[in-house]
């Protein structure tokens, strides 16, 4: 996102009041789901912080959309309680929990145009024609969809349909912002390029988002906290650093990033030292494919149990090293240049 | 294999030769038939107050029809589709069995019931007529075309899915407003499509009508049983050609209809 894109953001949501600032937390206690035999959520328990952008992070299939579905209302949950601000909403509809939910594939209202589908909310409210239709075109200058009023969604593409879908929620003034992966059915570019202004949107608006997303690196870029979620269940919870520095177990460890093994234990590829000399707690490996990835070099290793590994390194240590296939080399886990680092278990 | 284009040209003249005989000739005769003495004399025979009588009968039950056919199949739609109860299997079963019931069978069950003998006999006997009557006629009339409108809607539902619906709850639309903004615009091409068939069947039902319609010229025949009862028991040849004619032009208007709406929906 350029400067002049984010000075317009911050001017446009200061001046207009399109986004009234408001933040509250939302407090998930003991929620049990079940489909029949499967057990979809496994007493979750869940304080996001007001103001925060949450990352609900994990697997398909680990429950997330069922998760931020019960926090919306659209699922009813067989046990637990949700709290959103002061309220206890566990059993209020989502029509009555003035939320903002934004779904993977947008669902965009096919036959209404942009304008319409924006102050969709707003005119189920009754309110009149002249104040949504000022709402309206403030909120689509915000997602930068200004002149795109007389659209139909068919005519936009798939990042301007989730932008459309964001000024849709942002419109009826939400408490709490819900993205079930808003991100994952656009291409690379656009994604990165959405998820660099939602951060920027997020954070001049200030509320409460919840984000579900399977991509790793999308939840560390934009997350202010991160919960890491596994078969129904939350595995770790904390901030991105945290998650990624000192994941809880190897579930959180091996889902936040590569990972290599080294005598039985999880390693970050990078946290590997290269060495042509033995040094204590280092394993005896033979280089096998060295792969040059632009800054980083990545270089593919086997043990003497024959077990396959990989290590990542810059590109000047792997000059320095002068690495060749076939040859043997030491590996430990530390940083680079400095002493042996004592192992972590 | 391809057949080799002698075969391929025999072959086509075959199939269009079969499609000429069985369907283009004979509607070419009624078409003959009706407009060789002139329009006028066509004209005359269906402006007839029996004629102008059974045109009225078949579009006042249409009238009846269509607007129950629509609520119910939109109804019934969406219970198979967003539903999740036991027995839809069965719901679907029975939905279907309209095209599978010869209408005759439909007319005489629909006696046994309704009749003045039948189950709800007490209801003829206290007055209100049923069997022989408008009533008997409208419900033939819905048996029959009520699988049209479900089975039309369905797939729209289905392909159009609840995110929509569940959008529209989320910015705070009630089931009942979400209903009339979202998901009713949206099935719109299918309800009408629906619609559209139903009419066509309604007009040309025969079997099952005549079974509970008392017959009378001018007072409870429909357009199809003028045709008959022209033709068998009045010996009025010519007059059940116009009829036909009519029953036929309001058939192709309806099919026309049914076109121009396709291309429609193909393009939105
Ligand atoms: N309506 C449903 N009926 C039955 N099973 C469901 C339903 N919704 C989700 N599930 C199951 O619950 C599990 C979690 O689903 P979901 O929350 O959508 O996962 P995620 O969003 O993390 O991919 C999956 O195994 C899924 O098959
Ligand atoms: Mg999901």
């Amino acid at each position: 996102m350029t400067d002049a894109v984010a000075e317009d953001l911050h001017r446009l949501v200061t001046e207009s009041d399109a986004i009234a600032a408001q933040s509250h937390a939302i407090v998930v206690e003991h929620l049990e789901k079940h489909y029949g035999d499967y057990h979809a959520l496994r007493d979750i328990n869940l304080n996001i912080p007001s103001g925060s952008l949450t990352a609900l992070l994990g697997p398909s299939g680990s429950g997330k959309s069922t998760l931020l579905r019960a926090i919306a209302g659209l699922e009813v949950p067989d046990g637990g309680t949700v709290r959103i601000g002061d309220e206890d909403v566990t059993y209020v509809p989502p029509q009555k929990r003035e939320i903002g939910f934004v779904f993977q594939h947008y669902a965009a209202f096919k036959h209404l145009t942009v304008r319409d589908n924006v102050g969709f909310g707003p005119s189920i409210r009754k309110q009149p024609k002249a104040e949504i239709a000022k709402r309206v075109d403030e909120l689509l200058e915000i997602v930068g969809l200004d002149g795109y009023q007389d659209r139909y969604p068919s005519q936009l593409s798939g990042g301007q349909r989730q932008r459309m879908a964001l000024a849709r929620a942002l419109a009826v003034h939400p408490k709490v912002l819900l993205l079930d992966e808003p991100f994952g059915a656009l291409d690379a570019k656009v994604r990165e390029d959405l998820r660099g202004w939602l951060r920027q949107l997020q954070s001049e608006t200030g509320v409460t988002t919840v984000l579900v997303t399977h991509d790793q690196e999308e939840a560390l870029d934009v997350a202010d906290h991160i919960a890491v979620l596994n078969e129904g269940a939350i595995e770790q919870w904390g901030s991105p650093r945290e998650v990624y520095e000192t994941p809880a177990n190897d579930f959180v460890m091996s889902f936040l990033g590569p990972t290599a093994v080294l005598r039985g234990a999880l390693v970050r590829p990078h946290d590997l030292v290269l060495s042509h000399e033995h040094i204590d707690g280092a394993v005896s490996t033979v280089v096998e494919r060295v792969v040059h990835l632009g800054f980083e070099v990545r270089v593919e290793l086997r043990d003497e149990q024959g077990e396959q590994l990989s290590a990542q390194t810059t590109r000047g240590e792997a000059a320095r090293l002068d690495l060749a296939v076939g040859q043997r080399i030491f590996v430990r886990p530390g940083q680079p240049d400095a002493a042996p680092a004592p192992t972590t278990a | 294999m391809t057949p080799s284009t002698p075969a391929r040209l025999s072959l086509r003249t075959l199939a269009l030769g079969y499609l000429g005989i069985l369907v283009l000739t004979p509607i070419v005769l009624i078409l003959i038939r009706t407009f060789e003495d002139g329009l006028l004399a066509f004209w005359a025979s269906i402006t007839t107050p029996a004629a102008i009588s059974a045109l009225t009968l078949s579009l006042i039950i249409i009238a009846i029809v269509v607007p129950l056919n629509v609520v119910f199949g939109i109804v019934t739609a969406l219970a198979l589709v967003r539903g999740r109860f036991p027995g839809r299997g069965i719901v679907q079963a029975i939905v279907d069995l309209p095209f599978a019931v010869s209408p005759i069978v439909v007319g005489a069950s629909l006696i046994l019931l309704w009749g003045a003998s039948g189950w709800l006999g007490f209801i003829d006997e206290a007055g209100f007529k049923v069997i022989f009557a408008l009533p008997g006629m409208v419900l033939a009339t819905i048996f029959v075309t009520l699988p049209f409108v479900v089975r039309e809607v369905e797939p729209v539902l289905h392909e159009i899915g609840e995110e929509q619906e569940q959008a529209a709850a989320t910015l705070g639309a009630s089931r009942w407003q979400t209903f009339w903004r979202i998901t009713l615009p949206a099935i719109r091409w299918g309800l009408t499509y629906g619609v559209v068939l139903t009419v066509a069947r309604a007009l040309g039902e025969f079997g099952a009508v005549i079974m509970v319609s008392a017959g009378v010229a001018g007072q409870s025949q429909t357009l199809t049983l003028l045709v008959h009862a022209r033709y068998v028991d009045d010996f009025n040849v010519y007059g059940a050609y116009a009829a036909s004619t009519l029953l036929m032009l309001l058939a192709i208007l309806t099919l026309l209809l049914m076109t121009v709406l396709d291309r429609k929906r193909k393009t939105t």
